[in-house]
């Protein structure tokens, strides 16, 4: 099946907030939803929004797995959640969101109390939403030591912009009872049939998020929809559009639905994150191409899969994480863990924190920030946070055209993890030649485990990315009665995953076929999407919105012909020319 | 022997409530399923709601119960079954009390949040309060009439009256006479449940009707189609 989702990449938000108000003048304007973001941007290390929401036992949020290797949700099973029905407990309270900010400034405003927050008035604030005082209160410091959290709450600090995950593996709608939230077949987006929602408001506590908002005065349960209307018509969502940093990445990627129960439930939680990763098909593999178009997916949208910035950046580059792998719901918006807030760390040491070794080293041994992006990215597992670190380091040695000689610390950061070979302390005095000119230098790309081409790409798609790299989104389709019944059949199947159309079981082909593991682990799969492979999967039609300029597609530069075919959508012409390989 | 006023309490509010109670439902599923909602207040104030609501509820639904068993089945059944009369009462009268009970505890913690929690407040409304106003009355009239006729006055058998009267309105033959002479009491609970049953559909009581029953057999996670295939 397809999914819509997102990658932001943390290191350019600065935390500005235009994202959540986009989204709050557009989305949650009604009342009763004056204290809800459904995108909100927390300082982190902080308290976050609602208060210490990543506290998952203490709400009852996301799923456990039991000893028998199933899940079941953590806030309980069918009955035991009904029985709970009355007083759906672990619902934040709205003191938990933040105040609204017209509370905050009555006192100053001395205007009249606004009449209704929350369909009531509210009490004078007791916290201000400032950060200062909110680190103490950090649930992800809560799992450090003590040592740790003091280092980090001074030197350390990050914006999280956070919104709905639209989860592969949903557990506010596994805990809805109504059966009034679902999750779309089409592009996997997560909503709320208002009109079948009765208020039990067991999902506001299931979601380990804390993303689905009751409103008081209706009485039903909103959420984002990533702008679902917008998404159809082929434009991306308004956090994404007005993103001031430009570091929101929309697109599709094609998953493998029958793998979503297995790979939640893996017993190990350091493993979650490369189960996550291996549901997530290759687009580019014939075979899923064959798999997506049998289960009624259309070209457009396979394209638009291989096209897909998403898939470049969590599956090909492997320098995108999913939110707290742990609480079992495959959330599906990553996030490129911000380098530039560890670079303070070591650059406060006095090290060089421009050069590629010496970062390289330092990850091994820094112990507060990557153990905090661990906790919060990965489970607590420190490689995978590492790797994605290296990486950008070494993209950010290119932006530098520093990228560490060939010599004594290239060597360092080429050998087996640059295990504390080179540290901090020696390689800070000789500032390392310049890498060639426009290119990078081919030993830290080696280092990082790509080729030089490929860390121009990366290079390419974390900085330069334009509108058309950053956003693409095929326009809507609506899966056909035949599709869904095969699909049904899939997801009906005892212990599937989840209830799709009545088809009589036993009949019809998966969705859509494994494609046998997801991307080798170590070396991301060869080049990306080549034009011509496109050309020839798909009827020789080129999609434009999707082009990421590398590549010369021959409907966009004919030969003989003077002047480009007719453009796909003349508004987002890719800006930049194909990159020499 | 039986007074116009009793023809009009016993013969005809019945079936006007009931009435009532059916069309309003339709109307309202029809019309207006963006509101039907158990309109929850957890987000205003968790600790009080925590304790009163399943108090109440649990107490409630016992109560239902112990009114099907009590109006439908007939003391012919029972005694059929070999429950004698004096077991019968006693049991009705022991699990009554305790549901009766959890049901007005937890009925004034919920009132006591209603009125002193700011926010919880604010969000009631008009119909909450004739609600909770013919709410409050049945279950305490309610619980009045079983502790004055049960427990000090020794024992009132509504099997005899009440009951025959409430499953003759089903088989469409009424006969308000049976209702004449009930105690002042019993005669107050039922008229108040009869107004309150009217007003049912139109009030937050909805949310009892579509008790989410079917989710203990559904999947976890749920799948639609765009083009509401599914
Ligand atoms: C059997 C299925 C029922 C379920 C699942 C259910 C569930 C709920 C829920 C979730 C609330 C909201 C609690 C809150 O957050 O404020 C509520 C409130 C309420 N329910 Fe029910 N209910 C059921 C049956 C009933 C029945 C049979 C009655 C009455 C005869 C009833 C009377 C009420 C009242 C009066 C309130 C408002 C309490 C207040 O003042 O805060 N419910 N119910
Ligand atoms: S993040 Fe969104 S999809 Fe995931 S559990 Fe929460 S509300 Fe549901
Ligand atoms: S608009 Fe972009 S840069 Fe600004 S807070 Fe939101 S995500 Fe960060």
């Amino acid at each position: 099946m397809a999914q819509m989702a997102m990658v932001m990449h943390l290191d350019r938000c600065i935390g500005c907030h235009t994202c959540s108000v986009a989204c709050k003048q557009v989305q949650s304007t009604a009342e009763g939803l004056e204290y809800a973001w459904f995108n909100n941007v927390e300082t982190r290390p902080g308290r976050g929004y609602p208060h210490a929401w990543d506290e998952r036992e203490a709400t009852g949020a996301g799923w456990v797995r039991a000893s028998s290797g199933t899940l079941r949700p953590r806030g309980g099973g069918r009955l035991a959640s009904l029985a709970q029905i009355f007083a759906a407990p672990g619902t934040p309270v709205l003191a938990a969101y933040d105040d609204p900010v017209a509370e905050a400034l009555r006192s100053r405003v001395a205007g009249p109390a606004p009449e209704t927050m929350g369909g009531a008035r509210g009490p004078e604030p007791v916290r201000s939403p400032a950060p200062r005082d909110s680190v103490a209160d950090d649930a992800v410091l809560a799992h450090l030591s003590e040592h740790v959290t003091a280092d980090l709450a001074e030197t350390f600090s990050f914006y999280l912009p956070r919104l709905c995950e639209h989860c592969l593996n949903p557990a506010c709608v596994a805990a809805c009872p109504s059966g009034a939230m679902y999750k779309r077949v089409e592009d996997g987006i997560v909503l709320v049939d208002q009109h079948v929602c009765r208020g039990w408001a067991r999902c506001v506590p299931a979601c380990p998020y804390k993303k689905v908002y009751l409103n008081p005065v209706t009485g039903k349960a909103t959420k984002c929809t990533l702008c679902v209307e917008r998404i159809e018509a082929g434009e991306p969502t308004l956090c994404s559009d007005t993103c001031v940093g430009r570091l929101r990445y929309i697109g599709l990627v094609l998953y493998d639905a029958d793998k979503v129960e297995a790979a939640a439930a893996v017993a190990d939680p350091h493993d979650l994150l490369d189960a996550q990763r291996d549901v997530i098909l290759d687009p580019n593999d014939p075979d899923v191409v064959a798999a997506a178009e049998r289960s009624g997916i259309p070209e457009e949208w396979v394209m638009a899969a291989q096209w897909s910035p998403i898939w470049q950046l969590v599956s090909r580059f492997r320098v995108a994480l999913p939110l707290h792998p742990e609480y079992r719901t495959l959330p599906m918006v990553w996030y490129v863990p911000p380098l530039s807030p560890v670079v303070d760390v070591v650059a406060a040491t006095g090290a060089d924190g421009e050069d590629f070794a010496t970062l390289a080293a330092a990850f091994e041994q820094l112990a507060g920030p990557v153990d905090y992006l661990a906790e919060m990215f990965a489970a607590g597992a420190r490689e995978p946070v590492t790797e994605v670190l290296r990486r950008l380091a070494a993209v950010r040695a290119v932006t530098a055209g520093s990228s560490g000689s060939s010599g004594s610390s290239g060597a360092g950061a080429s050998g087996a993890g640059a295990s504390g070979a080179a540290s901090p302390g020696p390689t800070t005095s000789a500032r390392p030649a310049r890498g060639r000119r426009g290119g990078p230098d081919p030993a830290v790309a080696r280092a990082v485990g790509l080729d030089p081409g490929e860390l121009t790409e990366l290079h390419q798609l974390l900085t330069k990315a334009d509108y058309a790299d950053r956003n693409v989104i095929p326009e809507a389709y609506a899966a056909s009665a035949q599709a869904l019944a095969e699909l049904g059949c899939s997801l009906d199947e005892d212990g599937g995953p989840g209830m799709g159309a009545a088809a009589p079981p036993g009949a019809g082909p998966a969705v859509v076929a494994p494609a046998g593991g997801g991307p080798a682990a170590g070396g991301p799969a060869g080049d990306g999407p080549a034009a011509g492979t496109v050309e020839a999967t798909r009827g020789g039609r080129f999609n434009l919105l999707g082009w990421t300029g590398r590549g010369r597609p021959h409907q966009l530069f004919p030969a003989p012909a003077p002047s480009p075919a007719r453009p796909a959508s003349p508004s987002h012409p890719p800006s930049h020319p194909p990159s020499p390989k | 022997m039986t007074s116009a006023t009793d023809v009009l309490l016993w013969g005809v509010l019945p079936y006007v409530s009931f009435v009532l109670l059916v069309a309003g439902t339709v109307w309202r599923a029809r019309r207006d399923r963006a509101s039907w909602s158990a309109r929850p207040t957890g987000l205003a104030e968790a600790r009080l709601l925590r304790w009163g609501s399943p108090l109440f509820h649990y107490g409630m639904l016992a109560v239902v119960l112990g009114h099907v068993a009590g109006l439908a089945v007939p003391a012919s059944w029972t005694a059929a079954a070999g429950v004698t009369d004096h077991a019968y009462h006693l049991a009705a009268t022991w699990l009554g009390t305790v549901a009766a009970a959890a049901t007005i505890v937890g009925l004034v913690i919920l009132l006591y949040r209603r009125a002193t929690v700011p926010r919880v407040r604010t969000a009631t409304t008009r119909g909450d309060v004739v609600m909770l106003v013919l709410l409050v009355t049945s279950v305490v009239v309610g619980t009045w009439a079983t502790v004055q006729l049960q427990l000090v006055d020794g024992g009132y058998d509504y099997r005899t009256t009440v009951s025959p009267w409430f499953r003759g309105l089903w088989l469409l033959q009424p006969d308000p006479s049976l209702m004449h002479g009930v105690p002042f009491v019993l005669g107050l609970h039922v008229v108040a449940a009869l107004v309150l049953f009217a007003l049912w559909p139109f009030t937050r009581l909805v949310h009892a009707f579509v008790a989410p029953v079917p989710y203990v057999a559904r999947p976890y996670v749920v799948y639609r189609s765009r083009g509401g295939a599914a």
